[in-house]
């Protein structure tokens, strides 16, 4: 990491020497982009991969494993398809906004990925209310999706659309206020120093009992938010064929598929940074080698996406009724009673500090 | 920013309009960013973008079909309304142009324990009475609404039709 920080600072003034300052400030811009859109790319089509084998060890079957070692190219194969692919569109579509939504759902997915700290110098945008921009970001990128529903002037879409919009909406309440009592014992909102004050413990240790309630209900919510299983009314397959992008083909299609796994992975990269000490590793184990920091968020984050893939294959489909129940009926309540009991122990002092 | 705004007004397809005023309302959030409000700029995509637009869209979604074209108004209205738009851009400008700025030198960023603190104070310059305010109407408008959900019978209700 050091040695990959001294190229970056040397990107850095060789940008600043050759061009006006003006200039070299876009071009850093620019190039900051492109990297994240490379991480972003290969996250979700390693996410894909990954979710394809987790599925297939589920049921006993093997999965992907022919194309490259043990199937690791077969995502690549997959997406090398798919921009080959005719982008087909219905002739009484509205053009203008069918075109738009994949690029809102991907956009608004990938703005929220430039905020997290991937290790202690590793962070592209440290803004001083990450989580609040972070709950922000996420309520935009349902825009996309009902936007794509209606644009196809498909009825399966529209409802798979409208499903997810209710949905999104309701389950964005929890989020906000399961991650709003862990700010309470964090004290900050600022991702940086959320992990920061985690040095004398994780956050799920440190505030114990409310804390686990509310990481189980930001895992919950975080599920619904992503429109996975058991939450996916969205595109349930028996009921709506695709849900709102069973109009798109090829690329576009594309993106909004990673763009689903790419939330699932920043869904579990919040519950890293939040719960889990985002890079610290466990103990003080590794801190004499800061760069093992990428190490420990990835392996956090990915456990938390066995977890969510877990989810998926383990409980079966919840009808729409059912779901808004547990929303405003369960979780909604539990949620505030366990920011009062959260607010409790901070006042008291009753954390658990190492 | 303004390409937008005259589009979301000139568009004759409601959902487009919307989209545009949307374009509109993240501009905003951006120059709040770009002027180091954080806060206020992801209060702004909260509120606006994320909530006030998408019941927007979900009222267009659930009274409007694709192919519906809205109509133009009539002369006679458009007149008026353009008018009375010219009369209260005039007594903004006046108003923005006779009133004395002083340029702010420092550059620090509103943390969001200032604007939390500010909120709950009641000393000099704070803003309980506002807030309390605001609490006691956002409380009878959801007294409101439930005694209006629980007016019609069950099967109307909003959730369960979709």
């Amino acid at each position: 990491m050091n040695l990959t920080l001294g190229i970056i600072n040397n990107i850095h003034d060789w940008l600043f020497g050759v061009m006006p300052e003006g200039m070299a400030a876009i071009v850093e811009m620019i190039l900051i982009a492109l990297v994240y859109l490379g991480i972003f790319s290969v996250v979700g089509l390693f996410l894909v991969l990954m979710e394809r084998r987790v599925a297939a060890w589920f049921q006993l079957r093997i999965g992907p494993n022919r194309v490259g070692f043990q199937g690791l190219l077969q995502t690549v194969a997959d997406a090398l398809k798919l921009v080959s692919k005719e982008l087909t569109g219905t002739t009484k579509a509205d053009k203008f906004l069918y075109n738009l939504a994949p690029y809102f759902v991907i956009i608004s997915s990938l703005m929220a990925l430039a905020v997290f700290p991937f290790t202690k110098d590793f962070q592209a945008f440290d803004i001083n209310i990450g989580i609040f921009f972070l709950i922000a970001i996420s309520s935009i990128g349902v825009i996309g999706i009902l936007l794509g529903g209606w644009a196809s002037n498909n009825k399966f879409a529209l409802i798979g659309a409208m499903r997810s919009g209710v949905q999104t909406i309701s389950y964005e309440l929890s989020i906000g206020l399961s991650l709003l009592t862990m700010v309470l014992i964090a004290g900050s909102l600022q991702l940086s120093e959320i992990v920061e004050v985690q040095k004398n413990g994780w956050l799920i240790v440190q505030g114990h009992l409310p804390a686990i309630i509310a990481f189980m209900i930001f895992m919950i919510s975080g599920t619904a938010e992503t429109n996975r299983a058991p939450f996916d009314m969205v595109e349930a397959e028996s009921e709506l064929g695709a849900g709102f992008h069973t109009e798109y083909s090829g690329m576009k299609f594309a993106y909004f598929f990673l763009a689903e796994f790419i939330n699932m992975f920043i869904i579990a990269a919040i519950a890293t940074t939040v719960f889990f000490g985002g890079w610290l590793s466990p103990f003080g184990l590794t801190e004499s080698i800061p760069w093992l920091g990428v190490f420990w968020f990835l392996s956090k984050t990915l456990v938390l996406v066995f977890l969510i893939m877990w989810f998926r294959w383990t409980f079966p489909r919840l009808r729409v009724d059912q779901l808004l129940t547990l929303e405003w009926k369960y979780l909604l309540p539990i949620n505030l009673v366990n920011m009062v009991v959260m607010a409790f122990i901070v006042w008291l002092n009753l954390t658990i500090q190492f | 920013m303004i390409v937008f705004a005259i589009a979301s007004v000139t568009s004759r397809k409601m959902l487009r309009s919307v989209i545009y005023l949307l374009f509109v309302l993240i501009g905003i959030a951006g120059i709040f960013f770009l002027i180091d409000y954080n806060f206020l700029a992801a209060i702004q995509l909260t509120i606006y973008a994320g909530g006030i637009i998408v019941l927007l869209i979900f009222s267009v979604l659930l009274v409007h079909h694709i192919e519906m074209e809205l109509e133009i108004a009539k002369t006679t209205k458009q007149l008026l309304t353009g008018s009375l738009c010219l009369i209260g851009l005039v007594i903004f400008l006046i108003t923005i142009y006779s009133y004395d700025f002083k340029e702010v030198k420092n550059h620090l960023t509103t943390s969001t324990v200032d604007i939390g603190t500010k909120l709950l104070s009641y000393g000099p310059g704070g803003f309980i009475l506002p807030f309390e305010v605001i609490s006691v109407l956002l409380l009878a408008i959801m007294i409101g609404a439930i005694i209006i959900a629980k007016g019609s019978k069950p099967s109307n209700k909003n959730n369960s039709s979709i």
